[in-house]
């Protein structure tokens, strides 16, 4: 292959370096009025008054909104397709609000001096309300958090909001109770994971402005530029052919822009105003305000017989999705559908549970999207399983983990939000990546655990991981290509380049398939006029739906041009090739450029174009081993990380560069998950970790070594073999470092984050038992 | 937080008369974190360009201007030197040089802040400090001072001892504020053992430094005992970082590493 | 008030006020590579430099650097395109939105620190978090960006 998996500069990171504008805020209309908007002090309360004459009055102010200036249409912010699997339980402004940070008015005004000074002037009557602040409490509780009439499911997802229930789910493979009789050994076990805030570096934005042919457009940094269009179409009644959405550079999004975030409120303004209007987020909007992971508990029995082959699996899962249950159901799926069957052999399977409405900032997307969350639950259960046993953690994982060739019955059953689609694992290096992990990280010399000279302990864990290729049957990307004068090429998609590198990977697609250089293809993405369909950046999907609809775009392109270079020949088309620079046919011989010229000009003139969608029958899952090597300092509790090495199945990787660092970037925010990050909340229901001196990433002193590398594979339904690599990097670092942990001073953390403190008084608690 | 308007003192006596003169009139030093702040100030006074910024070296001495950033004393090559170097190894454990480079150490000392690295240090260190009218007072007895009369902090002044030096700070991340730090030093006029951002400002665990000033020849045992003490004596608080049991281990831990260290 | 900052080189006066913040007066004034992150000096994406050393602009007074010289990205512009390449190479640019700090910052470190080890090199960006890249990749990229005389 000449320009898949090749390492290439990203199309655009030069320009955005060198400070070219390109994301959302730099495009705003410079006359844009600024939109503020007032938010909830109470985690629930009704709003019994707004008194909007006085901020209305104030000069400079041209608009100020409240819940009576909107038709009561309820709806879901979650981005995804139609219908979609989120109730509609969210009004754009409402008469009650649900967590402290909630939407109550609007403001439009000049400048930011201005709207600040009206959003002070508006005058609010609340009837405070007890709010749910525990999830654990929420099922059922007295309080209910969504009792207005109108909201509803777009299909059965478990949805009772009378119980606070956003979502539930169960599904059963064979007679897990009976299994777990016949065990020899059983363990039993509950894990608890936080909630995550995505810190992408820019905070949302969006801007409005009706264009010369009076339509709506409107710039956003969203993940799925077409879930919004339609959704505002929807809900604001405002027709979807007079609406544009473009989505430019995005500063970071990991899922937490997959959900509509102030695209309402400066479409409102702009349709009363006639003007041009934006919203920028403040940071402390964007952890209050936006969304996090959903925080969820796991009580899981799983049992096995004495040689080490595992029997049963059972889970029970319980989801907080705060205040709306945008990706409520989808994500408490993804943690039992792209977790367990890696462990495919089992004679039996169950997994079901709720997810819960309760007070909090509203849950939502998250790379990972409920792998994470499940896969800390079972690959440190595993673990602990194998202590009981007897036997050695990767010999266990060697005897019962999905092998190439092999099905779980939950792909069948399990899809995201429906059924879902049965599939063999084409491709399925895990065996592989389990050996060259071990090598990498010297699991042999390090296991368990090293005390060092200064008293310091190093150890070593491990986990392996899952995840899919976008959503089979329903997520659908397409592309067009044109041919240009000159012989070159614009690809437009729909898929949405978030910083992962998508406008690169699939210009190299292109190229591929036509034999050209990518520099000849030009790519854009992302507008809704300009570009065809895709579902959006999210469930791992753009290398593989949109890269294979990008592929059949660019081999029809290629077909096309070979029959109109033989017209201009004069040769039959089976007897004519096209080499990527020049068609050819028996000594004869026309460039690209001059066929291209003489398409628009001379002779036989046409714009060749070609369109082409895709949508995924199956989604191979990308595998990966990670193992860590992390030294203890059993005097203050402090974890440092000494090695981490990951080995990843992602079929073809089109960009060795891109894809390295998306393992890279996902490992880190799992080491975050890990150790480092934690939403917390005051007893009074208010973020304390609403800013980023109190919410920490991690920095680079605690990343120091990390070993990527990819398995070779290939996956015959993928682009050239390749299969999403977005999210599986995010997945092992929790239940590896607890491993790890355990490995080294024996003691087992089964509430995420594993913070210093937790261990050292885990391990003074264990001192005082001996 | 809003700033009506902005003065550049032209010399230290007109800044201290604006500041005496007007109740909303406060001295920003770096202004690093003055937008944290919820109040608005009338007049905020600059003391830039007064050579307040300025670190010098004399014979006996190291003395920093209150102006002079948290970079520039850990860049300060005697400072790099004095007890171990735990001076300039505090300064550069704070957040990132993004902030380095416009934090003062006057703002941090007037601040008094809980958070602080470099406090403790200067207070085991035996810092002094110049006031515009109130002339050199001790760090450790400032730090104890509950009223603060309207002066202007000049310079801190760091005596050339010879004498050993420990510093340790654990923190969530590298640029995260502390959930406990320890400074211990050991010169000739005995151990001097702080502890900081308890979450509260740094003191000094005078009972645990009165017990190892007494032992002759302190080992392992005595050691151990003056961590016990001082984990005793020294009231330590829960926040979003760390419970109070925690900070106490970590005491513990800090006080025994630290006059291992020092002693050594 | 009026504050004069030289700005990659080019002395410009400002109509600014007295709680203006540097961040503020250089997005105002057109210079978009400038951003802002968090609002509390914790993520150095509004990084430039003040006489050549990287500051935070968020949290620095606009009236404070009257008589200073800022720079942007915009005044690099043959570090940035060389860091770019180094970056590109890596993949460690992802989705840019800190590039031009990292890129400010990288240009201050070279010529303040002779032969960084890597510890040096992270706890002197350790201030510029990056969510995307994991930070390895920009580390394999900064080191080829300090050989090159």
């Amino acid at each position: 292959m000449k320009y898949v998996n090749k390492i290439r500069p990203s199309v655009d990171g030069k320009g955005l370096m060198m400070g070219k504008p390109g994301y959302t805020d730099d495009l705003a209309d410079i006359n844009s009025l600024i939109v503020k908007v007032l938010r909830s002090p109470y985690p629930y309360a009704k709003i019994l008054k707004i008194n909007k004459e006085k901020a209305e009055k104030l000069d400079g102010v041209e608009c100020v909104l409240t819940h009576k200036d909107f038709k009561r249409i309820p709806m879901t912010r979650a981005g995804q397709g139609y219908p979609e699997p989120s109730p509609h339980d969210k009004f754009i402004l409402d008469d009650h609000v649900r967590h402290i940070g909630d939407e109550v008015a609007a403001v439009a005004a000049a400048d930011n001096e201005t709207a600040d000074k009206a959003l002070a002037l508006l005058e609010v009557e609340y009837e405070v309300l007890e709010p749910v602040l525990n999830y654990e409490n929420a099922y059922e509780n007295k309080i209910i958090i969504h009792p207005e009439p109108e909201i509803h499911e777009m299909f059965p997802i478990g949805f009772e909001p009378k119980k606070n229930v956003a979502a539930a789910y169960m599904m059963n493979v064979g007679d897990v109770s009976k299994t777990l009789k016949e065990c020899d050994v059983v363990i039993e076990e509950s894990f608890y994971t936080q909630a995550q805030a995505h810190v992408m570096m820019e905070p949302h934005t969006a801007n409005a402005r009706i264009d010369f042919q009076g339509r709506l457009v409107i710039y956003s940094s969203t993940q799925t530029p077409f879930h919004v269009r339609r959704i505002l179409s929807q809900t604001m009644e405002y027709p979807l052919s007079k609406i544009r959405v473009i989505k430019p550079r995005i500063g970071g999004g990991y899922g937490g822009k997959q959900c509509l975030h102030g695209e309402f409120l400066v479409a409102a303004v702009t349709l009363r105003t006639g003007k041009p209007s934006k919203i920028v987020y403040t940071r402390k909007e964007v952890f209050e305000s936006t969304f996090s992971r959903h925080p969820m508990r796991f009580d899981i029995k799983l049992g096995a017989m004495k040689d080490g082959t595992l029997k049963g699996i059972d889970v029970e899962v319980l989801s907080d999705t705060g205040a709306y249950g945008e990706h409520a159901l989808t994500v408490f799926m993804v943690a039992g559908s792209k977790v367990f069957p890696l462990y495919n052999k089992v004679d039996s399977v169950r997994f079901g549970g709720k997810v819960v409405y309760t007070n909090h900032t509203p849950a939502g997307a998250f790379r990972g999207y409920g792998a994470i969350q499940g896969n800390y639950a079972l690959e440190s259960a595993v673990d602990m399983l194998c202590e009981k046993l007897g036997i050695d953690p990767i010999e266990f994982r060697n005897k019962n983990m999905i092998k190439e060739g092999e099905t779980s019955p939950i792909f069948a059953i399990m899809g995201e939000g429906t059924e879902g689609t049965a599939m063999n694992m084409e491709s399925c290096k895990l065996e592989y990546c389990v050996k060259r992990g071990t090598e990498l990280i010297g699991w042999n010399e390090k296991y368990p655990k090293k005390v060092m000279a200064d008293g310091k302990i190093r150890s070593v864990g491990m986990a392996i991981a899952m995840q899919g290729s976008g959503i089979p049957y329903i997520d659908m990307g397409s592309a067009m290509i044109k041919l240009n004068d000159d012989g070159f090429f614009n690809l437009m998609v729909g898929a949405t380049e978030l910083g992962q590198g998508s406008d690169t990977i699939l210009g190299q697609i292109a190229a591929e398939s036509l034999g050209v250089d990518p520099d000849k293809v030009i790519i854009y993405s992302s507008d809704s006029d300009l570009t065809p369909f895709d579902t959006g950046a999210y469930a791992s999907s753009t290398t593989y739906v949109s890269g294979n609809a990008v592929k059949r775009t660019a081999d029809k392109m290629r077909e096309m041009i070979i029959e109109e270079g033989a017209k201009a020949l004069g040769t039959p088309v089976s007897e004519t090739d096209f080499d990527g620079s020049s068609i050819k046919s028996n000594g004869k011989k026309i460039t690209l450029s001059e066929l291209s010229n003489r398409l628009y000009y001379s002779e036989d003139q046409k714009q060749l174009v070609a369109v082409e969608s895709y949508v995924g029958t199956k989604s191979p899952p990308p595998f990966m081993a990670g193992f860590v090597e992390i030294e203890v300092d059993p005097g203050t509790g402090k974890i440092e990380l000494i090695d981490y090495a990951a080995v990843v199945d992602c079929g073809t990787t089109i960009n060795p560069a891109l894809a390295r660092v998306q393992v890279e970037g996902g490992l880190v925010q799992g080491i975050g998950m890990a150790i480092y990050e934690d939403v917390v909340y005051s007893s009074s229901g208010g973020l304390i970790t609403n800013n980023m001196m109190n919410y920490r990433i991690p920095t680079r002193k605690e990343i120091t070594n990390m070993h990527v590398e990819f398995a070779d594979s290939f996956e015959p339904s993928g682009p050239y073999g390749a299969k999403s690599v977005g999210e599986i990097g995010i997945d092992t670092p929790p239940a590896a470092i607890a491993n790890a942990l355990y490995n080294a001073v024996g003691v087992r953390i089964q509430e995420l984050p594993i913070t210093p403190e937790k261990v050292l008084m885990g391990i003074i608690k264990q001192k005082d038992k001996e | 937080m809003k700033i009506d308007s902005y003065l550049k003192a032209e010399s230290i006596e007109e800044a201290y008369k604006v500041l005496k003169e007007n109740k909303d009139a406060v001295i920003i030093a770096g202004g690093a974190w003055l937008k944290l702040m919820p109040k608005t100030i009338g007049i905020a006074i600059d003391l830039k360009n007064l050579g307040l910024d300025e670190i010098i070296e004399t014979d006996n001495e190291v003395v920093l201007g209150c102006m002079s950033t948290l970079r520039q004393i850990e860049k300060c090559k005697p400072l790099q030197e004095l007890y171990d170097g735990i001076v300039s190894l505090s300064a550069s454990s704070i957040m990132g040089i993004t902030v380095r480079n416009i934090a003062t150490i006057g703002g941090t000392i007037a601040g008094k802040y809980g958070f602080s690295d470099i406090l403790p240090v200067l207070m085991a260190v035996d810092a002094e400090l110049n006031f515009y009218k109130r002339g050199r007072v001790k760090l450790s007895e400032f730090m104890e001072e509950k009223r603060f009369a309207e002066d202007i902090l000049t310079h801190i002044y760091i005596k050339k001892a010879t004498s050993r030096g420990w510093f340790e700070t654990m923190k969530n991340t590298a640029i995260d504020f502390p959930i406990l730090n320890s400074a211990i030093t050991k010169s000739s006029e005995g151990f001097r053992i702080v502890i900081g951002s308890r979450p509260y400002k740094a003191v000094k665990a005078l009972k645990s430094m009165e017990f190892i000033n007494d032992c002759k020849a302190p080992g392992a045992d005595e050691i151990a005992q003056a961590a016990d003490i001082a984990v005793d004596e020294i009231k330590f608080g829960k926040n979003q970082r760390g419970s109070e049991e925690y900070r106490k281990e970590l005491c513990r831990t800090f006080v025994k590493r630290g006059l291992m260290a020092v002693i050594s | 008030m009026k504050t004069k900052i030289n700005v990659n080189g080019t002395m410009k006066t400002f109509e600014v006020k007295p709680d203006e913040y540097l961040l503020d007066t250089l997005k105002n004034s057109g210079y978009v590579s400038v951003r802002r992150g968090c609002d509390t000096t914790s993520c150095g994406v509004c990084t430039v430099l003040l006489d050549g050393n990287p500051i935070a602009s968020c949290s620095y007074l606009s009236c404070r650097a009257d008589e200073h010289s800022v720079t942007t990205v915009e005044g690099i512009p043959e570090d940035a395109a060389l860091i770019a390449d180094f970056f590109g190479h890596e993949g460690a640019d992802q989705c840019g939105y800190c590039n031009p700090s990292m890129a400010l910052t990288l240009y201050a470190m070279k010529r303040e620190l002779k032969n960084p080890s890597d510890d040096e090199i992270r706890t002197y960006l350790v201030g510029n978090l990056c969510r995307c890249s994991g930070y390895v990749a920009q580390h394999r990229a900064i080191r080829a960006y300090l050989e090159v005389e």
